[in-house]
């Protein structure tokens, strides 16, 4: 029965956590292109895997609050400027495709000068954050629980199965996601980067959150109400003065 | 140097973005939470605050200057 407790509460916690990489993964590669966002992903597993094996059953000891707080800030004012614009073109104040333009101004003077495009670093930063600190977080509840119970083995093996399911929802949903507007999709990273920056930066600064990770969701709504609430205003004040001079 | 001066845009792109007052913002709300948390009173509404009041703020601000 231990046995069993301890193969699911490591699969539980882990399946959450890698959720949560796998949504800010998904969000970043479906907006900025899965090459980046890949090399990112890629950069974070090399990174943890060459910790765990340089740390091993020390790694319990590494200040994950401030990493929390660092990397939790980040993503906050990043995915902040993501929803800015977001709500800004969902108002009708930007225009729909700037960026777009601007990033194939980039490409074709790039391709016309023989230089290669440049790398993504913005998609390969946010990608690798994620799945970095959400990896710790996996390999930090392996070593706790099975340290506990004597048996870190029978905890990674509950983190593995967690990693095979969280996969293969990711492959389901990848699918119905790409044929999301670009627009909406935006607004979507900017809401999830923002709740889970909110999330984890408070929680490094020694916030406890009411539900522990359950708030994600709350925060969603609201980062995701405000957002709308937004939209509506900005539509309004710039129908204002029509109205009133008609 | 000039690979200096591109990692040093690229995190100032990252952090800062178009518009700094939202960074100082965040930055001001995490310090607040910071200091509630660590004397002991409830501290989790503080970003969620501040995240809106940046949000408003900037929206203001792009209404005022289009």
């Amino acid at each position: 029965m231990h046995t069993f407790l301890l193969v699911l509460s490591a699969f539980l916690a882990s399946a959450v956590e890698m959720v949560e990489a796998l949504t800010i993964v998904l969000a970043v590669a479906l907006t900025r292109g899965w090459r980046s966002a890949g090399w990112g992903v890629a950069a974070a597993l090399a990174s943890l895997s060459a910790i765990i094996v340089l740390l091993g059953p020390t790694l319990a000891r590494l200040p994950i609050d401030s990493l929390r707080l660092a990397i939790g800030a980040l993503l906050l004012v990043f995915g902040m400027q993501w929803l800015r614009k977001a709500i800004l073109r969902a108002s009708g104040m930007k225009a729909l495709h700037d960026e777009d333009a601007i990033f194939a101004a980039e490409v074709a003077a790039l391709t016309v000068s023989g230089a290669r495009p440049a790398h993504d670093w913005y998609a390969f930063t946010v990608a690798f954050k994620g799945v970095f600190l959400e990896g710790l977080e996996v390999a930090f509840i392996v070593v706790t629980f099975g340290g506990t119970q004597h048996n870190v083995g029978l905890a990674a093996l509950g983190a593995a199965a967690a990693l095979v399911v969280v996969l293969v929802a990711g492959a389901l949903v990848h699918a119905p996601l790409t044929r999301v507007p670009e627009n909406t999709l935006k607004f979507g990273v900017g809401t999830m980067l923002t709740a889970f920056g909110i999330f984890w930066s408070a929680e490094g600064a020694g916030v406890e959150w009411p539900g522990n990770d359950a708030s994600i969701l709350a925060l969603v709504a609201f980062v995701l109400a405000t957002s709308a609430a937004m939209v509506a205003w900005l539509r309004w004040e710039q129908h204002k003065p029509a109205a009133v001079a008609a | 140097m000039k690979w200096i001066s591109r990692f040093a845009r690229f995190w100032y792109d990252f952090i800062v973005g178009d518009d700094w007052r939202m960074a100082v913002v965040v930055a001001v709300g995490l310090g607040v939470t910071a200091l509630l948390a660590h004397h002991g009173y409830t501290a989790w509404p503080v970003l969620p605050i501040a995240v809106v009041v940046a949000l408003v703020g900037t929206a203001r601000r792009a209404l005022r200057d289009r």
